[in-house]
């Protein structure tokens, strides 16, 4: 039973996206990602709508205080196991939002992350390289 | 056998919180509607999810580094936020960039409405449930995206102005490119109206969140959501900026008198023809020589004198306000950027009462939010 849900996830990651106060140039690039010119459901990541069914949550943004609850939140509602990917260099280090007074990340220091993508916004071939790295560290 | 009790319970207050996190709004934002049986009866509206404190944070740094921050306001109209930004400081610091850096501003502001109108059919489109629709917007999109890439080195936060013009010059291998994708975009706008005809599109479009004329005015709503309700404003002809005042008898302001949810659908289909009219007659008379003024950017930052100034922009979502007032000291005293989703905002209550509740992520969507504008 391990092996078979172990081989689905490696086959067919589900992803849940979530904005984290973020300026949407990364959430376009995940959605970008997701499209037709880089297609990345030809590797079996679908977006899905439940945090119930995810099994990789994409973090973009620099964590607004407003967020964070609901952050932690979404991602106790993950089923384990679970991994986190930081999409840009807000959700690694603050970004150029670092220092203001409503920001309450960089994500790392809320949630484990597993893999880091930079770049403002990170090309969709990154985000999808995040995705991967993410993958076979946590269940491969 | 009993016939079954019939029970008269009124439908009391059923409230369904939508969002922030929710999978059909890319961004925070949480809309509480309350229902009676299926039509909406209230409608509250909460934003401030993406709050980063842009303006308190702008004031901490200096006029190089603002500019950097305020394109970061908005991911798919940095462009436009950076142009506006800039204008403002350069019209405080008397400070003249060469017409060729105005001309290639022009034709980028231009295709970031190009591809932020691409965005909304698709998410639209998306919103009704016609999902290859949104396929294929998106892949149109990217060929926009392409041209920023290959012109200023990124796809999404372009960053091409600095203080005194631009970074990066349109060579000719470019210009020819962007000539393609026009024609390209022609015939995709062809595509997407005949798609937009068609039935089953216009049953879910017609007639839905109306917003009559006068309410526009009243909600003081800006942009293609004022364009499509009948109101005849577009900042590109009422205060040319930029190099629009040169063009003004080049394109033409679309405006519909239906204000429903398909009239917007139409203006924006309409407007990317409008900005690939406006691209095609600036291409043809770009100016050559230099592209940003002489001195480095940093000296010239540094020559801003104390004072005050506001100006505005056509974003694609509409007008674009920024007010400055600096300190002399290569700081600022304030920056004040109103943008046009906060203006936009409002009237959803107006469009969402009295429909059902299958119609909320359309006509949301209708109405081209941007969160992370509106928060800033
Ligand atoms: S990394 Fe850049 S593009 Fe991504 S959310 Fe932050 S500022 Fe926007």
């Amino acid at each position: 039973m391990g092996k078979i849900s172990t081989r689905s996830r490696l086959k067919s990651p589900w992803l849940f996206h979530i904005n984290s106060g973020s300026c949407n140039g990364c959430d376009i690039e995940v959605l970008a990602t997701l499209t037709p010119r880089y297609d990345a459901e030809r590797f079996g990541c679908s977006l899905v709508g439940s945090p119930r069914h995810a099994d990789i949550l994409l973090v973009t943004g620099p964590v607004t205080r407003q967020m964070i609850s609901r952050i932690v939140r979404t991602y106790k509602q993950m089923p384990e196991p679970k991994a986190v990917v930081a999409v840009g260099t807000c959700a690694a280090s603050g970004g150029p939002f670092k220092g203001s007074y409503s920001i309450e990340g960089p994500i790392d220091t809320i949630l484990p992350v597993d893999a880091y993508v930079v770049g403002c916004p990170p090309r969709p071939e990154a985000i999808i390289k995040g995705i991967i790295e993410a993958l076979t560290r946590k269940f491969g | 056998m009993e016939k079954e009790k019939k029970v008269n319970v009124p439908y009391s207050r059923c409230i369904i919180p939508i969002g922030p996190i929710y999978p059909a709004l890319k961004e925070p934002i949480n809309i509480n509607v309350t229902l009676d049986k299926e039509k909406i009866t209230d409608v509250d509206i909460r934003l401030g999810y993406a709050h980063r404190g842009i303006e308190a944070l702008a004031q901490k740094r200096n006029i190089i580094q603002s500019l950097y921050l305020v394109e970061r306001v908005c991911g798919i109209c940095s462009h436009s936020h950076g142009s506006c930004y800039i204008q403002t400081i350069e019209e405080i610091g008397g400070i003249k960039p060469p017409e060729r850096a105005i001309y290639i501003r022009t034709i980028m502001m231009e295709l970031e409405r190009m591809h932020s109108h691409m965005l909304w059919l698709g998410v639209t489109a998306y919103g009704i449930g016609f999902d290859t629709f949104f396929m294929y917007a998106m892949r149109v999109r990217e060929k926009v995206l392409d041209i920023f890439e290959e012109a200023t080195g990124n796809r999404v936060q372009h960053s091409l102005n600095t203080i005194g013009g631009i970074r990066a010059d349109l060579t000719p291998q470019i210009i020819s490119k962007i000539q393609q994708l026009l024609l390209e975009v022609d015939k995709t706008v062809q595509f997407m109206l005949d798609v937009l005809n068609s039935t089953t599109v216009e049953n879910r479009l017609k007639g839905i969140g109306i917003l009559k004329k006068e309410d526009a005015e009243k909600f003081c709503v800006v942009g293609p959501l004022a364009r499509a309700s009948g109101v005849e404003y577009d900042v590109r002809t009422e205060d040319p900026y930029a190099a629009y005042g040169d063009f003004k008898d080049y394109f033409s302001r679309i405006t519909s008198t239906k204000g429903d949810t398909y009239a917007r659908a139409e203006v924006r289909t309409l407007e990317i023809k409008e900005s690939g009219k406006i691209i095609r007659a600036i291409l043809d008379k770009l100016p050559g020589g230099a592209i940003k003024v002489d001195g480095s950017a940093l000296k010239l930052s540094r020559s801003i004198r104390e004072g005050e100034a506001m100006t505005r922009v056509e974003a694609a979502r509409g007008e674009l306000f920024y007010y400055i007032k600096t300190d002399g000291k290569d700081g600022f005293k304030r920056v004040k950027i109103r943008t046009p989703t906060l203006a936009n905002v409002i009237c959803l209550k107006d469009l969402l009462l009295g429909l059902e509740v299958a119609d909320i992520p359309v006509v949301v969507a209708s109405i081209d939010p941007c969160i992370s504008c509106a928060d800033r």
